[in-house]
């Protein structure tokens, strides 16, 4: 895909910029720069980790801390090569980065900033109390990186060293959140249920971010203890956790170049203020923190999203191309007309001494459209939600192609051939239409990260960018592909959804009450879409109440009250049926 | 260790954990009805111990210019942002900046008739508290409906700011206040202070006042409304700038109470409340920011654990305090069911 004209000047020169500031920025501000592109590593770990999947970090300095130490002991006290160091210290990161993710992760909502301020101090003592640590006063005469048997021993030098680094990392971080797995990290965020639902492992992915910040920041500490020749505890404290923090907060935590813009403008402010305050007011104090907090606040009073977001207003935005839409993903076979799909047996669901689904039978044949109905409470959402395995049946059975779906996760039956849609639309706000829909074929792919991050998915990602082209313009929405999926009206948006259940290619898609909040034009364009969708070989099980809409449109209609099945069969017999009356009228 | 140990440890941890407690459910009350995880509970508590033991040494307390210095910046944005409608723009005024104003008076009066103990003791708890609308008026108030995450940083920034002046208002020295009382009893061969009866006495109290604020008064149940649903308050005439502005001058006044009972025990500086509140706040994290007695329970546990640890190990009683914390945490988010948003 092409980059945008204006954004790819914008880069080019920031690009230029930091190639030549060595030959004209003073030598104090190529340290300053050197310091803003370590800090800009740690930042960028926090804008994937903190503002694309939401996991709020206070930790990310004892990373760095990791990365600096390793280095540090084994360079000076037992003579390895920095590159050696490197590789271990990589190595020792990413296995305390996977524990403690998979012990923090765990945690939900507050617990875990919390358990990050908790390590990040437990991980900054255990720096200052180990005697080959050198305690609080740290370790001093850490030899400088040398590349291919060049030095980089001045500034300037480990200068181009540090951005070479930082920008690659820009680079590979930009690739993955515009990748496969990178929506999926993008969709987190919007809870698990949706992601599940499309065969993403939410553990995995958010471990993942972790361990990819953490392998961040400690490359900023490996570069930090080359740069400084020197090491201790205090840069690696909870304070300078909480600087990481604004610094991503500040920038922006959604784009990668908020890293890079918030690391620069927290530095360039504190550099300042140390610098002009006590030249104005003449005393020195504790003035710099009182006008940093303030600038801080009434930053983000402005620009609550952070600066990048902010600058980005004044940026024309250039019309990406759309991508051309192609059928270039393998296909299931889809079973012949009439074969059973799904059957549900006597399934059961309580919640507690609440009967909510009691002992339901039904099923649904290939290519068949059937309705589910029923008054409000009457256990349709549930039934669904137990198919969908998002609830878990107490007990009985649900058979899908002759599988059993009871005790199955949601990740896993979607992997079946099994696709629905939500009775409040879950799509990703901050992605576009085309990137919502291709989250649906998210199991139709298979690079991963790494390969996502070094551009080694061209064909799968052109594929499954296709797919999502040609399930919009089989719901005709082809036209917003590039819309924020946020922009669209109630309606679209269900529809979207239904693109996205697409793309996974099911044999059975289910919709949860498709129509709920349309108006009459928009559902009639609905039934039509449906019927399509069933004369090209695609079975559906609807929740509905609107009759309605399901009487012209489906095969079958179950009828549940109470949790109990009332009636099945054509729905001229199931309307005319005394006791379904009953039920939804009353009499 | 022996018993004699483990009941004064015991007793120090309880008298910590009951300020602590204290904090926490100031903490949980913002967080239930603002959203944000008040970073800058702990100032508020400095600034109390540092007001009465100027108070003390006869000295004007610093709050005087603190307070002038709130009053005149929110004055200032209110006449900036709402100028346009004067009825509101002084009503505003009169509801942030005018108290803090008042309370800079009522300071620089007490200190200069060098009035009796008791007044400086209430003069401290309103000057303190009159920070809050200030506070939340200029702070919180423009970005109320902004992510968790922006207005923690906020929070931080707040706390900066504040930490500063302190700095800057109260100086570098470390003060302690005078006990409010110097008798002790003694249960078998234990002895109790008088200070830590007080302690107790005084949390007691007020989480008691807490649970009658909210289940009996309007205002209480305005806010338990403001917290369950920001939304549905809002249309029951609830103004959510009214509930927030209150939820952080009721947590104001908290902490001066809490750094009045934590003055004699402790030497505070103008950037002491950090750390305490800190503890508070994983009292409250303990709870979930949600449940009160759970919150207050963790607090009393963090004061314990800190008592204990600084007998057995005294330079590692931070770690240990913020270790033992995760599989408290671990615990805790085990639990509890998450439920997301449908």
């Amino acid at each position: 895909m092409k980059a945008l004209p204006v954004t790819k000047i914008l880069v080019l020169a920031v690009v230029a910029i930091i190639a030549l500031a060595p030959t004209i920025a003073p030598a104090f501000y190529v340290t300053l720069l050197n310091y803003i592109g370590l800090y800009s590593l740690v930042a960028l770990g926090l804008v994937l980790l903190t503002g694309v999947a939401g996991q709020t970090s206070f930790g990310q300095a004892a990373f760095v801390g990791l990365g600096a130490y390793t280095t540090a002991v084994h360079t000076t006290q037992y003579g390895w090569s920095p590159w050696l160091t490197l590789i271990v210290a990589l190595a020792i990161t990413l296995t305390v980065g996977y524990l403690l993710g998979l012990i923090t992760l765990s945690m939900g909502g507050h617990y875990l900033p919390l358990a990050t301020i908790a390590w990040g101090m437990s991980l900054y003592f255990l720096m200052g109390t180990i005697e080959q640590f050198g305690g609080f006063t740290g370790i001093t005469g850490i030899p400088p990186v040398s590349l291919f048997g060049f030095s980089l021993e001045k500034e300037d030098h480990f200068y181009y060293f540090i951005w070479i680094v930082v920008l690659a990392a820009l680079w590979a971080v930009a690739n993955l959140l515009d990748s496969r797995p990178g929506r999926a990290i993008r969709a987190l965020k919007q809870g698990t249920t949706m992601v599940e639902a499309f065969g993403v492992h939410p553990g995995r992915t958010k471990t993942a971010v972790f361990v990819i910040a953490a392998v961040l920041a400690c490359l900023s500490g490996w570069l930090y203890a080359h740069l400084q020749r020197f090491v201790n505890p205090t840069p690696f404290g909870i304070n300078q956790g909480i600087e990481y923090l604004f610094m991503a907060v500040i920038g922006g935590a959604v784009s990668v170049w908020g890293a890079v813009l918030g690391a620069t403008f927290v530095t360039l402010l504190k550099t300042w203020l140390q610098d002009l305050l006590p030249k104005i007011i003449g005393e020195a104090g504790q003035f710099e923190i009182i006008v940093f907090g303030i600038l801080l606040v009434l930053i983000l009073q402005y620009a609550r999203d952070g600066l990048m977001p902010f600058l980005q207003r004044f940026v024309p935005v250039a019309k990406r191309a759309l991508p051309d839409a192609g059928d270039r993903l393998q296909h299931r076979a889809m079973p012949p007309a009439d074969e059973p799909v799904l059957t549900v047996e006597e399934a059961r669901k309580t919640f507690g001494g609440l009967v909510a689904v009691s002992d339901v039978t039904f099923n649904v044949n290939a290519r068949e459209v059937v309705g589910l109905i029923g008054p409000n409470g009457a256990g349709k959402s549930t039934c669904f939600n137990l198919i969908s395995g998002a609830l878990e049946a107490t007990s009985g059975s649900i058979k899908f192609m002759g599988q059993e779906l009871i005790g199955q996760p949601a990740s896993a039956i979607s992997k079946l051939g099994l696709a629905r849609t939500f009775q409040h639309v879950k799509l990703v706000a901050t992605m576009t239409v085309v990137e919502n829909v291709a989250l649906g074929a998210y199991l139709r792919g298979s690079k991963g990260i790494i390969a996502s991050a070094l551009r080694l998915n061209k064909v799968d990602e052109a594929a499954a960018l296709a797919e999502a082209m040609r399930q919009l313009e089989r719901v005709g929405l082809a036209e917003h592909a590039h819309d924020a999926a946020s922009s669209l009206p109630l309606g679209k948006q269900r529809v979207v959804e239904i693109a996205r259940a697409l793309a996974s290619d099911p044999i059975l898609l289910l919709l949860d009450e498709p129509a709920a909040g349309l108006r009459f034009a928009e559902k009639q364009q609905l039934a039509a879409l449906i019927k399509t969708l069933k004369g090209e070989g695609v079975t559906v099980l609807l929740v509905e109440h609107d009759m309605d809409f399901v009487m012209g449109l489906v095969d079958r209609l179950v009828v549940l009250n109470f949790g109990q099945k009332l009636a099945q069969g054509l729905p001229e017999v199931v309307q005319a049926d005394p006791a379904v009356r009953e039920a939804y009228l009353g009499a | 260790m022996d018993a004699t140990i483990a009941a004064l440890l015991t007793q120090d941890g309880l008298t910590n954990g009951s300020i602590y407690c204290l904090l926490a459910l100031a903490l949980v009350l913002v967080f239930a009805v603002t959203r944000v995880i008040f970073v800058p509970q702990g100032e508020f508590v400095a600034f109390s111990a540092l007001t009465l033991a100027a108070f003390e040494q006869n000295k004007l307390p610093g709050t005087v210019w603190l307070l002038l210095a709130l009053a005149a910046v929110a004055a200032f944005a209110d006449v900036l942002s709402r100028w346009r409608e004067p009825k509101r723009m002084l009503r505003s005024i009169a509801g942030t900046s005018l108290p803090s104003a008042l309370a800079a008076l009522l300071v620089w009066g007490v200190a200069s008739a060098q009035m009796a103990f008791s007044i400086q003791v209430l003069t401290t708890i309103a000057a303190v508290t009159a920070m809050g609308p200030a506070v939340y008026r200029l702070a919180f108030q423009p970005i109320a409906n902004a992510t968790v995450l922006t207005l923690l940083i906020v929070s931080v920034a707040v706390h900066f700011v504040l930490t500063g002046l302190g700095l800057l208002f109260f100086g570098a020295e470390g003060v302690r206040t005078t006990a409010f009382t110097s008798a002790s009893f003694t249960l078998g061969s234990v002895s109790i202070s008088g200070q830590s009866l007080l302690v107790y006495a005084f949390t007691i109290f007020l989480v008691i006042a807490m649970a009658v604020f909210f289940k009996f008064t309007l205002f209480g149940k305005a806010l338990r409304a403001t917290a369950a649903n920001r939304t549905g308050a809002r249309l029951v005439g609830i103004s959510p700038n009214f509930a927030g502005s209150l939820s952080i001058t009721l947590s104001a006044a908290i902490g001066a109470v809490s750094g009045l009972l934590i003055g004699p025990i402790a030497t505070i500086y103008y950037d002491s409340g950090f750390l305490i509140g800190l503890k508070g706040f994983v009292g409250a994290i303990v709870g979930g920011l949600a449940s009160y007695p759970i919150a207050a329970g963790g607090a009393i546990f963090v004061g314990l654990v800190e008592s204990f640890s600084s007998f057995w190990a005294s330079a590692y009683k931070e770690v240990i305090v913020f270790t033992l914390i995760i599989p408290v945490l671990l615990w805790r988010s085990l639990t509890t069911t998450h439920h997301e948003e449908e």
